[in-house]
């Protein structure tokens, strides 16, 4: 159930994109949205696509297994592209009783569903090449000039970690008990909303006491530990720049620079389209 | 004597159709009659605790039968919620699941589910607590303020109060002190001889199950490796350490003494029964 969201999971395999510095798919990946809101023309698109499928090549993860991720936002999608089709005002090229269809809305509608598409995939390929810890140490060194400014990153980094963490230790948890109490006749499906609100309570009474415990125990072996948060403290793996990441910036600022010769070229999609269907008409 | 439980087969694979399948359960097909009382006792991730998740229907197998006092309990119109009312499951640590407010509607919990009065519910809940040896004291208490022994009594009694014909335990010592060890394994003892329901005790300690149960079923990876009465299977110590597990202490101390050349029976698994067997020979 829950556990079917591939959306933004890690993938495990061992790829050049996963083994690239979590730094530098950070920064990949906001370029890479950068870009994609640069683009003014079909060309910038096609550049974008082959970009993306690219690094989805390169990263080993099956196409399949992202796609299976995607289905969890098609809703949003498709609101998207309802909304933009149907609500653009422009040129009139098909009508059916009020509702009306222009040229406008149809390539805003392709543009948003495309960039939306791209956008998703694009982001979820950084979480599923990169795992947790690794995404929060690249994020705590990325945004460690903050600390000028008495922002506690390291502590931020740290909740983000742990947090994530207990994500899969909850989702257990819940089970486990979800089961004790079934096993006691509980009912968690019949009844309406009332009655099965009330019916979660022998469920999240002892989920929410668990978890205190567990953050209690947590905080307990890491005072043990002597952790005192992140003044002085070095890292077992620290994040060091290899020749790969060089490259890949590189290649990064490239594929920004195109984007932006290439992609920023005004055309008058519309228009184009129009005069085409009036020659074939 | 009737069977209550009858195993045809069962199968359960975890994560099917992922790619990352383990296979938990493997053929397993078990009789189980009335008023036994047996042990079920396996390494860790040995399958234990996923064959008595089948007994009440909380997991569903793969492939294979279950029959619940003749009755199939996967055809489609069996009331899975008697089935959990009439097998009862202790579940591992049941202290976790504890959460009301005082202990008595916490024991009520389940006897209402079964759609029971108010009254009707207190007064089985506090038969329950009182045949888990808890006293009058800690009924209006918080459960969140009793001991650690104390909560799982609690839990137990949780249990108990449906009126199981069925009860199992899940590990039911796990985290205990031998002192809270030996008084739950006496009580669950207590229930079976005076209310006459089968008890299921899963554990990997071999000196727990060895003085309680009849009859001792071992599971490695996923089969069942042995099910015969606790002396027959210690004889096979050899085998059992093979799979990570032991005979209890006892026995390895029998046999010591047998190859130093007292000729004594080995079979004996409590330390009493080693007493008497030692005294025997030795007063020949």
């Amino acid at each position: 159930m829950i556990r079917d969201i591939t959306l933004g999971q890690y993938y495990q395999t061992d790829s050049v994109i996963h083994r690239l510095d979590p730094r530098v798919k950070l920064m990949g990946t906001v370029l890479f949205i950068i870009a994609l809101f640069l683009y003014k023309n079909p060309i910038g698109y096609i550049l974008g696509i082959l970009f993306l499928a690219l690094v989805i090549k390169l990263s080993k993860v099956p196409f399949k297994f992202m796609v299976r991720g995607m289905k969890s936002i098609l809703f949003l999608l498709l609101m998207t592209v309802i909304f933009n089709l149907f609500l653009t005002p422009g040129t009139e090229i098909l009508r059916l009783w009020r509702i009306k269809i222009t040229i406008e809305g149809l390539v805003l509608a392709v543009t948003m569903a495309v960039r939306l598409s791209m956008l998703i995939i694009g982001s979820s390929i950084m979480t599923l090449t990169t795992t947790p810890n690794n995404l929060t140490d690249g994020m705590e060194k990325l945004f460690g000039f903050l600390k000028i400014f008495r922002v506690p990153v390291h502590e931020v980094a740290m909740m983000m970690s742990i947090a994530l963490r207990f994500i899969p230790i909850l989702l257990e948890e819940t089970d486990k008990i979800m089961k004790a109490q079934l096993a006691r006749g509980a009912d968690f499906e019949s009844g309406n909303i009332i009655k099965k609100a009330r019916a979660m309570v022998p469920l999240l009474v002892p989920l929410f006491i668990s978890a205190f415990r567990r953050a209690n125990d947590l905080a307990m072996a890491m005072e043990a530990r002597c952790y005192r948060g992140g003044d002085g403290r070095t890292k077992m793996k620290p994040l060091k720049y290899k020749k790969r990441d060089y490259i890949a910036y590189i290649i990064l600022f490239a594929f920004l620079a195109a984007s932006v010769c290439l992609g920023r070229i005004t055309m008058d999609i519309p228009g184009i389209l129009m005069s085409n269907i009036g020659k074939a008409v | 004597m009737s069977h209550q439980i009858i195993l045809d087969k069962v199968n359960y694979i975890y994560g099917a159709g992922t790619g990352r399948e383990t296979h938990a359960l493997k053929d397993i097909s078990l009789v189980i009659d009335k008023g036994e009382f047996i042990g079920i006792i396996g390494h860790t991730g040995s399958g234990k605790s996923t064959l008595v998740q089948h007994l009440n229907g909380l997991m569903r197998a793969t492939k294979g039968n279950i029959y619940y006092e003749g009755r199939d309990i996967y055809d489609r119109d069996y009331d899975m919620k008697s089935l959990r009312s009439e097998v009862g499951l202790v579940f591992q640590y049941p202290e976790h699941q504890l959460f009301e407010v005082d202990v008595l509607s916490d024991v009520c919990y389940g006897p209402k589910n079964l759609g029971l009065s108010k009254k009707e519910a207190e007064l089985r809940a506090y038969d329950a607590i009182k045949s888990v040896g808890l006293s009058d004291e800690v009924i209006l208490q918080s459960p969140f303020d009793l001991s650690g022994g104390q909560k799982r009594r609690v839990a137990i009694a949780g249990v108990l109060s449906m009126h199981p014909k069925v009860l199992i335990l899940d590990e039911p010592t796990a985290g205990l002190d031998p002192m809270g060890r030996s008084e739950i394994l006496g009580l669950i003892k207590k229930l079976q001889k005076e209310s006459g329901i089968t008890i299921i005790l899963v554990s990997h300690s071999m000196e727990d199950v060895a003085e309680y149960v009849d009859r001792l079923v071992v599971m490695n990876e996923g089969s069942i490796v042995y099910d015969d009465t606790p002396k027959a299977v210690f004889s096979h110590y050899r085998e059992l350490e093979e799979i990570g597990l032991a005979a209890p202490q006892i026995t390895y101390v029998m046999q010591s003494v047998r190859e130093a050349g007292i000729p004594v029976d080995t079979s004996a698994s409590t330390v009493e029964e080693a007493l008497t067997e030692l005294l025997r020979v030795l007063k020949k």
